[in-house]
């Protein structure tokens, strides 16, 4: 899940961060208000789940009240990448002499959390990642015992950070690390980390929060933007579901999310599209595959479906009994596949013997059945 | 022959007393795994299926009935606890089938069971058939049968897909290991075709895979230097959009890295035969 900057900002300041003053407003009445409120010169940001803001024309400066009101109208009215604009932070503005980008990330492969620093910061710091891979400096944190002062001081020096700085910095670095990890961050990160005026202030803030981890973050998950999510994927998610929508019109249920994209992969391979990726998980129960069900004929375009499970933790039959619930439930009006294969596979296929389906005994048949079922219909 | 569990293993099962945990013992019972404890803490002195002893700690169990090996079926909240607990008591062979553990926890997880010499298969995986021998996991016991191909893989319902395959043709497998999708994880690719590689009984391996972290590519650098076996491969993910995430935390394409395209050409590079869908790897193992 992703946080909007506003919001992993409050979190950051909470860790001792220091950040501009300003609020989020979500009226341009209110954006005045708040540059009132600040004096002197602000910025309006547009608060959209989605990099390049900035560039899009969705960060603005303004010398005034009354050109804050202006550009947050201007602001709140954008699309930025397909997303609409529905809050600006008012933040006032600050005079930077350098910009550090400072960031954690999980490191799958050393299965270590990693410390990345820079002192070319700013929004060209993928560029830098890609050309200059030394200017940025990586440090690894032992999970089990955390960060230590003297990491703090090697990525103050190894960005060659004035010395004057390296406490602040230190601060910043372990406020970081706490905020990463008290919130089951995947992604915490500063960028720009500036020096302004003698001192360092995180401009911009970004969280990624690990969405197996919400359970023990009630609090984070109120502040989901449900924007960046279709409408579908919402309400599978309240089920328990994996779900994507997709361009294409052959609607796929599956067990497994390998198996799930190896079916959308063998659908494509033999000329379909597949309409989403769906995976009903491991040990799903008839109301999990009703509610899939439901889920994938909402889309119209789907004019197929195909149920592709392999039971192993999910049981044959419980997929067998959800989906003849559903069907009296919602009356399918495309042709469906059905493949059943592993646990209680027989029991399955025995309570679907008299039901209006097309069974496949291969992932090869079923596709290729699937195929055929949405050209012709 | 075979990696990691045979007739030898002794199993304990943590998380026996519930849903998946009961169920699935009493699946692994009928296939001839010889399950030697349970652990539900509250539930010692209780019996399952009538012969196995259920215990409140691993500790216990393991002193009590000399267990190798234990399965854990607990919920994600208390999975890493579980594998905690498991390598405290000295248990060297932990498998964890429970999906949905939040990734920092399994940091903290896999860093203390490799300071402990710990091998962790999982989570979020099917767990380990070696056919005829022992079932320990979830993967359906009659899809599989006994045979000379080692297969290793990181999604679990596609690696049921590839085993039935290989049986329709008559091609059983050494052993099967399901490593797990997971972005942290315990036993990975490389580790599994080493033991393939010194094990006498495999012959050829089947490595499954999936979009997103650079495993696949680490597992083809290994193949071309190391391996002496043939390696057949698929690779999951090739219609999936970019940047979208499917299901496992580790199905992320990583800014342009660990996409099927890039895994396909790694492997294919090191001489390894990549099926174009799961059922063709059985054909290219012919």
């Amino acid at each position: 899940m992703k946080l909007h900057e506003y919001q992993s900002k409050t979190i950051f300041s909470k860790y001792g961060i220091p950040i501009p003053k300003g609020r989020v407003a979500a009226t341009a009445v209110e954006a005045k208000h708040i540059a009132e409120e600040l004096g002197g010169r602000v910025v309006i940001k547009s608060q959209v789940l989605v990099g390049g803001r900035g560039k899009a024309g969705g960060i603005k400066l303004a010398k005034d009240p009354n050109e804050a009101e202006q550009l947050a109208t201007q602001i709140l009215g954008m699309e930025i990448k397909g997303l609409p604009v529905r809050k600006v932070l008012v933040d006032e503005a600050a005079s930077i002499d350098q910009e550090i980008y400072l960031g954690i990330t999980n490191d799958r492969a050393a299965r270590k959390p990693v410390i990345m620093a820079s002192a070319a910061g700013g929004v060209d710091i993928e560029e830098v990642a890609a050309t200059n891979p030394e200017k940025i400096i990586k440090v690894h944190i032992d999970p089990l015992l955390g960060i230590k002062d003297y990491q703090t001081r090697d990525i103050a020096s190894g960005i060659d950070l004035p010395r004057e700085y390296w406490k602040a910095f230190g601060e910043i670095v372990k406020g970081l690390w706490q905020a990463y990890s008290d919130n089951d961050a995947t992604l915490a990160e500063i960028n720009p980390l500036v020096i302004s005026k003698g001192k360092l202030v995180a401009l911009d803030g970004k969280m990624l929060i690990d969405d197996n981890a919400m359970f023990r973050h009630p609090n984070l998950n109120e502040m989901r933007d449900l924007d960046v999510e279709a409408p579908s994927e919402i309400e599978a998610r309240k089920y328990g579901l994996t779900f994507i929508k997709l361009d294409g019109n052959i609607g796929c249920m599956v067990n497994g999310a390998g198996l799930a994209m190896a079916t959308m992969d063998i659908i494509k391979l033999f000329g379909g599209e597949p309409a989403n990726f769906l995976d009903i998980g491991g040990g799903a129960g008839a109301d999990k595959v009703a509610a899939a069900m439901r889920i994938i004929l909402s889309d119209p375009n789907v004019k197929a479906i195909l149920f592709n499970v392999f039971g192993g933790i999910t049981r044959g039959d419980e997929v067998a009994k959800g989906i003849l619930a559903a069907m009296q439930e919602v009356k399918p009006r495309v042709p469906m596949v059905i493949r059943l294969v592993g646990t209680n596979a027989e029991e399955g296929r025995r309570l679907l013997a008299n039901a209006d389906m097309i069974t496949a005994e291969t992932l090869a048949d079923a596709a290729q059945k699937a195929v055929a079922a949405a050209q012709g219909a | 022959m075979s990696i990691l569990v045979d007739k030898d293993t002794r199993l304990v099962v943590q998380g026996i007393t519930g849903t998946e945990g009961l169920f699935h013992t009493q699946q692994m019972l009928a296939y001839g795994t010889n399950i030697v404890a349970g652990v539900t803490p509250g539930k010692g002195g209780e019996w399952v299926e009538g012969k196995v002893p259920v215990f409140d700690s691993v500790k216990k169990a393991a002193e009590t009935t000399g267990a190798n090996t234990t399965i854990i079926f607990v919920p994600a909240r208390f999975a890493p606890d579980a594998m905690f607990e498991a390598a405290d008591a000295g248990i060297p062979l932990v498998i964890c089938i429970t999906e949905g553990v939040p990734v920092q926890d399994m940091m903290r997880v896999r860093n203390y069971l490799d300071q402990k010499g710990v091998r962790l298969i999982g989570p979020n995986c099917p767990g380990l058939l070696t056919p005829g021998e022992a079932k320990v996991g979830i993967i359906p016991g009659d899809i599989a049968i006994p045979g000379n191909v080692g297969v290793v893989s990181r999604s679990g319902t596609l690696t049921y897909e590839v085993l039935y395959a290989m049986k329709n043709i008559g091609l059983g497998a050494s052993t099967c290991v399901g490593i797990g999708g997971d972005p942290v994880n315990g036993t990975s690719f490389i580790d599994c075709l080493e033991m393939f590689n010194d094990d006498p009984k495999t012959e050829k391996v089947v490595l499954i895979g999936e979009i997103g972290g650079t495993d696949e590519e680490k597992a083809a650098e290994y193949i071309a230097n190391k391996m002496t076996k043939p390696v057949v491969s698929f690779i999951a993910g090739q219609s999936a959009p970019p940047g979208k995430r499917m299901g496992h935390a580790g199905a992320i394409i990583e800014g342009g890295a660990g996409t099927a395209e890039d895994k396909i050409k790694a492997l294919q590079s090191a001489g390894v035969r990549v099926a174009r869908h799961p059922e063709e790897i059985a054909e290219l193992l012919k």
